[in-house]
């Protein structure tokens, strides 16, 4: 039987749980050595001209090795492009948190009192904390590129007469609030300048990127920069690569020809870690009253913050995404991207799709709303239908395979809907002040966007039979050491426990693209089977030869890990027999896995909320969903996916929002302010099983690691929108907290 | 995030505590639990010289039953309060409420005395004391004197203790009316009160709702005078000045003190 799709355990956990991992910040090896600490001068203010750095009483203070500015930063590290990211602020600071300078202590504590005494003078600016002050453009982050807007796009139809034959046409402006990632471990890096090369130990999802980007922006030879990513706390997407933070670390490892490392306190991650979403979204959507849509446009300000690191790259994915799981011909998209003087923008888990389906599944409870339609009713009368795939949408994607009807009636049985909304009814009529809310939210995403690029995989087999992977993609809790051994116990018959997973270090992976937008089984995973294979057709070749017997008299008993002639276990070699054959090559296979094009899971997600009409507070009660991402060849590890992700899609809903006041001061730059979901605050979520296999990919599988935040944030907030809707609101933006709900509710009472 | 440096000593009895104070002068704080000194500290806005350890006093950790009163050592900890029989028996609205108080970890390294002589506004275990009208017990230079709660809280972050004076004990005596409610209105399950009430009897105490943990006198005022519950509830945010945060406008803290009262004084008066 094949191990494929059976609840196995992590490995990793008995490590984690027990000795407990070693993160960037906890390495204790003989190469950081008397590495000196880095601590971070950051500007206290969202927008100014630094006119003065005077660091003299701080290199005199006892333990201070350097203080570093961007005046020792080689021109030929400057950046060149207008709105590009110096590694230390040059002349102008452009968020609360930018790094200014960067002051190296001999113990761990020193540098926050050496900071002190750094006095930087600045002259303010004024603060562009919105994405509508930016659009004004009465003040420009970058003169010289005499504009705040970063990037533009447009897909889709564009002509407006496409909403002239629309019985109805609802429009709204909607926020899709910044939120921060939040990883338990926060950013750490580490560097080592040593015999003309620099070694990087950084808190990664991708270490051959972050190689790549060292190399690049301190003009040195990618051979003379190795990165290695010990064990990684989450990342969620802020991790993707290197960022400017770490990239400076590096820089002074590089400067200084030392070793410098570095660990930042929670409140510099929730200010100076990239944050996610920030999109102000405008919904128009038309259709007939009998449920049909026929024209939808969404307009997106993608606000970047200080600098375009991937926002524009985000509202391009949202835009593609626009039609989400409907049929809308006349289905159109556009973007301005931003700067403003707040933290960067990048990805973070669903980057790009979320906001997407958030907006068209609140267009879709407009709509239904505005013709007086059940929202189940107006989705299934407008579901891309199952016999469509692959299906084409109006903003260029195409859809691989997909069943939204069935995602939709499966979840709407699991959840019991009718019931539901019998006791909604039944609570209204008693006039009861806890109400119940029920958000159903259809959703179909994109997953390893860039399939073309794929992923890397070497597979070896050791003198002994055993196995060792060396793959692209890079685990950071996902549980990859699990399921590639499974790839390869399946493929190979190795026991589990005798296959070793090696991922992160470009020293023994060279070439590899990482871990982001959901890509790693299908393309990591799917470059492990492809070189699994690759081993068992040179193994065959070999075993034949030991044997004496022809290859195609050959099978493999996958149960023992034997090769022998069919049916005749005299004949039988172990793996170790095999390799031990292969000679001075030994049994190994080097492969990239690409695919011919990205993968689209889909799902539906039921949430079932309680709002206290008298307080506002909200309540997630229920949470069922299906989200269909192909084979599943570990239910424990996609359930971890899914779980973690509903609870960041409610928590976006419900609880979550980075804030900055009028000035541009962060407001939630502690755990006590931003209010990061926990345990408490949700349900055990109901996962119901459905499963369309892909065609792109040997192993049919999609991503899941993105799908249940993409799902469950829309859900949730229309619960919520939901349960009040009697009173007469009609919308309330993200996060639906106690305030705002009680607000929407006054709002409400006082238009009657 | 790190402190700024200081010394660190740790006390072995309260009268070491007290003669360490003397010795230190006025940039010395005591430490008990740290989780309302420590977060300050990290974020520079205490400074203090001086670190006077009083976590490990444990003749000052204790819940005893001394007759006419339940005597609570100031060093007890959120997690042994809101697990003690006796408080459960006894005095449940303040075992109720110690459980309410931030996660477990939190519980079970902060102090009731700690989370007094905070005199934060935001706290519930402050309400608590003023709800049940508990007597405080300090020790100072000069030596021991009793505080009525009602006057021990008298700014922000500003107590009746002296610098240098140790609150050493809290003294619950039997609440007159047994019916009691602790509301505590959260964003998150982890969170401190965007606005708390504690009710024992008709006496209703309010978290976060001014600069100082207060009694919501006009409730109380209208209850005796006869009012309704839900008619007195009405008057519970009159006299109040509440904080202005991204949780909460003024307006919102105030609705939610009147809905808050309504719910206390009906739960208190049905278990009462
Ligand atoms: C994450 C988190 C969440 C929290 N959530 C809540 C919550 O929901 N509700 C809530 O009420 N509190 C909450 N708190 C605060 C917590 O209850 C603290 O433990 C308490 O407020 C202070 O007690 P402590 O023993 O830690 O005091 P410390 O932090 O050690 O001291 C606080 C102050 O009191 C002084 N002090 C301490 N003991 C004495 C004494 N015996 N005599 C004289 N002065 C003394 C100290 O010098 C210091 O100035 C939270 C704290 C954290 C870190």
């Amino acid at each position: 039987m094949s191990i494929l799709g059976t609840r196995v355990v992590r490995t990793e956990d008995p490590r984690l749980l027990t000795v407990g991992g070693v993160y960037v910040d906890d390495l204790a090896i003989p190469e950081l050595d008397g590495a000196v600490r880095a601590t971070f001068i950051r500007s206290p203010v969202a927008h100014a001209a630094i006119t003065g750095i005077d660091a003299d009483a701080a290199r005199r203070l006892p333990g201070v090795v350097a203080v570093l500015t961007a005046a020792d930063i080689a021109e030929a590290m400057r950046p060149d492009k207008p709105m590009a990211e110096p590694l230390l602020a040059i002349d102008r600071v452009r968020y609360v948190g930018e790094p200014v300078a960067l002051v190296l202590t001999d113990g761990t504590c020193q540098g926050e009192d050496a900071a002190e005494l750094v006095a930087v003078e600045y002259e303010p600016l004024a603060p562009v904390v919105t994405v509508a002050d930016a659009l004004l453009a009465k003040t420009l982050l970058f003169p010289a590129a005499g504009t705040n807007i970063a990037g533009t796009g447009t897909a889709g139809r564009a002509d407006p007469d496409r909403f002239g034959g629309c019985e109805v046409v609802v429009e709204r402006t909607i926020v899709n609030q910044r939120v921060a990632p939040v990883p338990l471990e926060v950013r750490a890096t580490a560097a080592r300048w040593s015999d003309g090369r620099l070694t990087v130990w950084a808190s990664t999802q991708n270490a051959q990127l972050a190689r790549d980007t060292i190399a690049r922006r301190l003009g040195l030879d990618k051979s003379a920069v190795r990165v290695i990513a010990p064990d990684v706390g989450g990342g969620f997407g802020a991790k993707v690569g290197i960022d400017r933070d770490a990239l400076t670390v590096a820089w002074a490892a590089y400067h200084t020809r030392g070793s410098v490392r570095w660990a930042e306190t929670r409140s510099e991650n929730l200010s100076g870690m990239v944050h996610g979403r920030g999109q102000r979204q405008t919904i128009r959507i038309g259709g007939h009253r009998d449920g049909r849509v026929i024209a939808y446009q969404l307009s997106i300000v993608q606000d970047c913050g200080a600098y375009p690191r991937s926002g524009a790259f985000l509202a391009s994915l949202t835009q593609l995404m626009a039609s989400g799981v409907y049929d809308i011909p006349g289905c159109g998209a556009d973007y301005q991207a931003v700067v403003t003087t707040t933290t960067p923008i990048a990805a973070y888990r669903g980057a790009g799709r979320p906001e997407a389906t958030a907006a068209i599944e609140r267009a879709m409870d407009l709509f239904a709303g505005q013709i007086g339609m059940d929202p189940v009713e107006v989705r299934r009368r407008n579901l891309v239908p199952a016999q469509a795939f692959p299906y084409r949408t109006a903003t260029g994607a195409v859809y691989d395979t997909g069943d939204y009807a069935s995602a939709l009636a499966t979840v709407l049985a699991g959840a019991g809907y009718e019931d539901l909304r019998a006791e909604q009814a039944r609570r209204r009529e008693r006039g009861d002040v806890v109400c119940v809310g029920i958000g159903v939210s259809c959703y179909v995403e994109i997953t390893a966007a860039d399939a073309a690029s794929g992923e890397t995989a070497r597979l070896a087999i050791d003198g002994d039979g055993s196995a060792t992977v060396y793959t692209g993609s890079s685990a950071h809790g996902q549980g990859h050491a699990t399921a590639w051994a499974m790839l390869v116990q399946d493929e190979l018959g190795i026991p589990m426990e005798r296959v070793t997973v090696i991922h992160g270090d470009t020293d023994a992976i060279p070439e590899a693209v990482g871990t982001y937008g959901s890509r790693s089984l299908q393309l990591g995973g799917a470059a492990v089977h492809k070189a699994a294979s690759q081993v068992r057709d040179k193994a065959r070749q070999i075993a034949a030869q030991l044997i004496e017997a022809s290859e195609a008299d050959l099978e493999l008993d996958r149960d023992h890990g034997f090769w022998q002639v069919r049916g005749d276990p005299t004949t039988a070699l172990t793996w170790a027999q095999v390799a031990a054959g292969a000679g001075e090559d030994g049994l190994e296979a080097d492969v990239r896995f690409t695919a011919p094009q990205p993968t689209f899971p889909f799902g539906a997600h039921l949430a079932v909320v309680e709002v206290d009409t008298e307080t506002g507070k909200a309540r997630l009660v229920r949470h069922v969903t299906v989200d269909d991402a192909g084979v599943i060849v570990n239910p424990v590890l996609a359930e971890g996916q899914r779980h973690g992700g509903i609870a960041q899609g409610a928590a976006q809903a419900l609880l979550e929002e980075v804030r900055f006041d009028a000035d541009g001061n962060p407001q939630t730059a502690t755990l006590a302010d931003y209010a990061a979901v926990t345990a408490p605050d949700l349900p055990s979520f109901e996962l119901l099983d459905s499963v369309t296999p892909t065609t792109v990919n040997p192993l049919g599988v999609k991503g899941i690691g993105e799908a249940g935040t993409i799902g469950a944030m829309p859900a949730v907030q229309s619960a919520v929108i939901d349960a009040v809707a009697h009173l007469g609101v009609t919308h309330i933006d993200m996060p639906a907290t106690p305030q705002h709900v009680w607000a929407a509710i006054n709002e409400a009472r006082a238009a009657r | 995030m790190i402190p700024a440096p200081f010394t660190y000593r740790r006390a072995g009895t309260v009268a070491e505590a007290l003669e360490m104070a003397a010795e230190s002068g006025e940039d010395a704080k005591y430490l008990a639990g740290g989780h309302s000194l420590l977060p300050l500290m990290k974020l520079r806005l205490a400074v203090p010289e001086v670190l006077i350890d009083i976590g490990r006093l444990r003749e000052a950790a204790y819940v005893r039953d001394e007759g006419g009163h339940i005597a609570i050592g100031a060093l007890t900890r959120h997690h042994d309060l809101a697990t003690s029989g006796l408080l459960a028996s006894r005095v449940p609205l303040l075992a109720y409420a110690a459980g309410c108080v931030g996660d477990p970890q939190v519980r079970h390294r902060g102090t009731i005395g700690g989370s007094l002589a905070h005199g934060d506004p935001a706290a519930d275990l402050p309400a608590v004391i003023l709800a049940l009208d508990a007597t405080l017990v300090a020790q100072g230079p000069g030596g021991t004197r009793e505080i009525a709660a009602a006057d021990f809280f008298q700014g922000l972050y500003e107590t009746a203790l002296a610098p240098g004076e140790l609150l050493t004990e809290i003294r619950v005596k039997r609440p007159e009316s047994a019916g009691w409610s602790f509301q505590k209105f959260t964003k998150r399950a982890i969170d401190w009160a965007i606005v708390g009430v504690a009710a024992q009897g008709d006496r209703v105490a309010l978290v976060n709702m001014g600069m100082t943990p207060m009694r919501a006198v006009a409730v109380e005022q209208a209850l005796a005078a006869g009012l309704a519950p839900e008619q007195a509830a009405s008057h519970a945010a009159d006299g109040t000045s509440p904080p202005e945060d991204i949780n909460a406008t003024a307006a919102y803290r105030q609705h939610l003190a009147r809905v808050l009262v309504g719910r206390a004084l009906a739960q208190a008066r049905a278990r009462g």
